[in-house]
């Protein structure tokens, strides 16, 4: 069937001298690569055989897969090799596998990880994430289908995630009779797609999984083939290092490492680039520079250290650097920003809410951020874009992001540790989305700050006053604008400078053009935190009335205060008392169905979980209530 | 510019280390779960290197079953030792009274005092995130764990619920009472394990290397005669015969191969040229199909 290939014909070396195969196996190097394809496509068919012809199956393992093949396989009474590679139960009961897997093996030259995912689209989200760390992915298309949607999608992922090299396998050649029309009419096909995406290399390969033609060496099958089979070119393409070292410098600071008063070293993965001691570098946001004095190792000082290693490197000069900044080359800076047009990936059964602070984690630091709402959703099957108020599981678009800080980077194109980041939700500290930052947008670097001289502390104590923000929130109907009202009168018969901010008076004018969906109402109270924080920098007593209904941006306008000035009141009725009081009639419109996303009824109230003052309006009258709330405030 | 080439003992080594620096900047009580098998020895001596000068800033912690290899127990002291690291012993109180061991107790034995015992030993110091030594090609659902494998507050693990990892980004952040497990040689397999050995010169119990020891032959396994607590049966008589272990834990578990491999490039050669898969020396994975998934939904590591 295939002719035999000496590729793992090592044994002898092995029992011969143990020695020249241990040395010669200390130089290997390492290849990650991902397999895109479906389970008809014959993919962990394909690995298992991988597995199987490296001799990274042991004869237990082969007894148990005998049997199991017999017991669940698909082939018959051959070896079913997707069993092998099919990991957990469900899935393996299912026929399919729903999740990453990371496979192992190894020839003479290389050691080989596989990330294994599913194909289909409910599965973009495994699929990016295995490709987040592919340096090579196999394509797999199945010879009797040709060029499928699913093909395109892979191969748009694949380019997206900057995976440098693409190998098209043609599986399934014993099935077509191993035809080379079929195989370069398939090639040719897929040549004129991958162009239009900017693939612009890719190696065909005609095979077959099931059969193991092409694999580890030439197959008899395939005469008119003269191109290399898979597994001698997956030991040849070349790896990444000398792209990675050609760049400047650049280590994100992981960890200070401090055992004592006299040593400071800076520990981190480079990046990109080489260092040496002597070399100059720069710390970035700060920009402070220094010389590398230092790369320290347990076995001894090194002189030389590149992309891909973890060091610990001391400077020359006692200068602030801590875990989040970027270490880099004094001579070829990163770009700093805050503002960023990205593509994001939404991984999470929750939608991204547009305006929503998220944690926003690149390289080693984790900052606050904000995702403008979609300028287009990518459809991954045609490429086309869709027009898109949000991103929901798996779908994958262009937005802009903000960040709380300025934050170095580079664009993703260029390094995947500077310019890869994930998005992570706030209350469930689930990681929600992946993104890649393409580049900075200019609003960031020609809006200066301008700094006033009259400040916020001279504005306060001209009113003899602290400034504060009392937030009330809680349902409609609970209270707020009442309690809120009578705070505010009593306060100004203490000759306090205050103002108020009622939810119902807001949508009248600054935000009369937001309506009632999550996202809506985020950005209605993203507006008045910035309205309350300008009010607080005028030295005022801001009070205000807003439902408020979601933790993360009662959160956000919290952060956006000094620390102590905001004080979350939450007016505590239960909703039924609410609802029977129902000043406005909208609970009874809410229960009809004629409005919609109503706080209580079809949209949540997430209540505070430690706010400053708690009233519970069924045991105090809204004047006992404002007493306590100011008493809370003027003790 | 000349291009050094990374070796792939160079790439497994600087993700670990990458690893292991990321918990210790993110976690509040992380700690090491340190088995002193030949994978506790490699992660251990990777911390060693991660941190270097300083000695990892966290403690081992070995969840004891009083069953382990006198060998295992001379070693773990010495190690901790080395890497002036303190090392704390646990062992479930309630197995110790009950006198649980593996020749009466069955699957009990590794339920109590390795499942229990871990469950107990974290809770009692608090640690949010622990280390373990597991490797992804080990066992099937392995292969698909993540690096940072969170549990519930009563310590199971959701294989539904796994948080993607993308990059070398890991999402440290958790929800009250939620624990995570962190496996720094995720990508390493035995092999890479066994050259990184040899090539660091790091210490490992001698039980790896082959001599006389005292066995008996019980259901296919070949077990060795560690101490007086060994139950012979009726006309059992220990023999001495040439034998390592590929894989340690509680010696009446442990099944040894008959070997003459006496040094680290024999054993290598052993491995390499052997035909049966590292984890049939253990009684635990037999007995039956995903048992390890099983085993690692109720909390087993």
């Amino acid at each position: 069937m295939t002719t035999q290939d000496p590729i793992y014909k090592t044994d002898a070396l092995i029992a011969e001298d143990i020695d020249a195969y241990l040395e010669a196996h200390q130089h290997k190097t390492m290849l990650r690569f991902i397999t895109c394809g479906s389970v008809d496509d014959g993919k962990s068919t394909l690995i298992g055989r991988l597995l199987y012809d490296s001799k990274m199956i042991f004869e237990d393992q082969l007894a148990a897969l005998e049997s199991d093949s017999k017991r669940s396989g698909t082939q018959g009474e051959e070896i079913d090799f997707a069993l092998l590679v099919d990991g957990l139960a469900a899935e393996r009961e299912q026929g399919i596998t729903i999740d990453v897997a990371y496979r192992f093996f190894a020839t003479e030259k290389r050691k080989f990880i596989v990330a294994d995912t599913p194909g289909h689209e409910q599965y973009t989200r495994n699929m990016v994430t295995g490709a987040s760390t592919a340096d090579l992915a196999v394509i797999l298309i199945d010879a009797r289908k040709g060029v499928l949607t699913q093909t395109r999608r892979h191969s748009y992922l694949v380019k997206l995630l900057g995976i440098r090299h693409v190998v098209l396998a043609v599986n399934k050649m014993d099935l077509v009779g191993y035809e080379q029309e079929t195989f370069e009419r398939i090639v040719a096909d897929y040549r004129a797609f991958a162009e239009s995406i900017g693939i612009e290399e890719f190696t065909a390969i005609p095979i077959s999984g099931f059969k193991g033609d092409n694999i580890t060496g030439p197959s008899q099958n395939t005469p008119w083939y003269d191109g290399t089979a898979l597994l001698p070119l997956l030991e040849e393409v070349e790896v990444e290092d000398s792209r990675d070292q050609a760049g400047p410098f650049r280590m994100q600071v992981q960890w200070v490492n401090r055992p004592n008063l006299d040593f400071r070293g800076f520990a981190g993965l480079i990046a990109s680039g080489q260092i040496r001691p002597g070399d100059p570098v720069r710390v970035l946001p700060s920009g402070k520079t220094s010389t590398v004095a230092r790369i320290v190792s347990l076995g001894g000082d090194k002189d030389l250290a590149v992309a891909g290693e973890s060091v610990t490197i001391t400077l020359a000069d006692e200068i602030d650097c801590s875990r989040g900044q970027v270490i880099v080359a004094s001579q070829s800076p990163l770009e700093v920003a805050d503002q960023f047009e990205s593509t994001i990936v939404w991984m999470d059964e929750n939608e991204l809410v547009p305006g929503r602070a998220y944690w926003l984690k690149i390289g080693t630091q984790t900052v606050s951020a904000t995702v403008a709402e979609p300028k287009y959703e990518v459809n991954v099957n045609t490429q086309e874009h869709l027009a898109s108020k949000t991103l929901d599981l798996n779908a994958i678009g262009v937005a802009n992001i903000t960040t709380d800080r300025e934050i170095p980077f580079a664009p993703y194109a260029e390094n995947r540790d500077l310019g890869g980041f994930i998005l992570i939700d706030k209350l469930t500290n689930h990681t929600v989305a992946a993104g890649l930052l393409h580049f900075a947008l200019r609003r960031a670097q020609n809006v200066h700050w301008q700094a006033t001289d009259i400040g916020r502390d001279h504005h306060a104590s001209m009113k003899h006053q602290k400034p504060a923000v009392l937030w009330l929130t809680g349902l409609s109907g609970s209270g707020k604008s009442t309690i809120a009202n009578i705070v505010e009168k009593k306060l100004a018969r203490m000759n306090r400078h205050t103002f108020l901010l009622d939810g119902d008076n807001v949508r009248h004018g600054l935000n009369k053009d937001l309506g009632f969906t999550e996202a809506d109402r985020v950005e209605n109270i993203r507006r008045v935190g910035e309205v309350a924080k300008l009010m607080t920098d005028a030295g005022l007593i801001v009070i205000t009335a807003f439902i408020s209904p979601f933790r993360s941006e009662r959160d956000m306008v919290r952060g956006m205060m000094q620390p102590g000035e905001f004080v979350e009141v939450f007016v505590d009725t239960p909703l039924e008392v609410a609802e029977s009081r129902d000043v406005k009639g909208l609970y009874a419109k809410a229960r009809s169905g004629q409005l919609k996303n109503f706080t209580g009824i079809d949209s949540p109230y997430e209540h505070p979980e430690s706010p400053e003052l708690r009233i519970d309006t069924t045991e105090m009258t809204p004047e006992e209530a404002a007493d306590l709330i100011i008493a809370r405030l003027i003790p | 510019m000349d291009t050094k080439t990374l070796t792939h003992l160079q790439r497994l080594e600087a993700e670990s280390i990458h690893i292991l620096r990321e918990v210790v900047a993110e976690a509040e009580n992380p700690v090491m779960l340190y088995s002193v098998g030949k994978d506790s020895a490699v992660m251990l001596h990777l911390a060693k290197k991660a941190f270097y000068p300083s000695p990892p800033p966290f403690p081992l912690l070995h969840v004891d079953t009083t069953w382990k290899f006198q060998d295992m127990y001379k070693l773990r002291d010495k190690a901790a030792k080395d890497a002036g690291m303190e090392l704390l012993v646990y062992q479930n109180p309630e197995a110790k009274e009950r006198g649980i061991n593996p020749f009466d107790h069955g699957g009990l034995h590794t339920d109590m005092w390795k499942t229990e015992g871990l469950k107990q030993a974290l809770d009692k110091y608090g640690f949010d995130v622990a280390f373990g030594g597991a490797r992804r090609d080990e066992e099937k659902s392995r292969a698909k764990e993540r690096v940072f494998s969170f549990r519930s507050a009563n310590h199971r693990w959701d294989p539904k619920n796994q948080r993607p990892e993308l990059w070398r980004l890991y999402n440290a952040r958790k929800t009250k009472g939620e624990s995570v497990r962190v496996f720094p040689i995720s990508n390493w397999t035995e092999l890479d394990i066994w050259q990184y050995i040899h090539l660091e010169n790091i210490e490992i119990v001698p039980l790896y290397f082959s001599q006389p020891r005292p066995t008996v032959e019980r259901d296919g396994l070949l077990l060795m005669v560690d101490d007086e607590r060994f139950p012979l049966k009726d006309g059992e008589e220990p023999q001495m015969r040439s034998i390592r272990f590929r894989t340690l834990g509680c010696y009446p578990l442990t099944g040894a191969v008959e070997s003459e491999a006496q040094t680290l490039p024999e054993v290598i050669q052993e491995m390499l040229l052997t035909t049966t898969s590292e984890r049939q020396g253990r009684a635990i994975d037999h007995d039956q199909a995903a048992s390890m998934e099983k085993k690692k939904q109720e909390g087993y590591f």
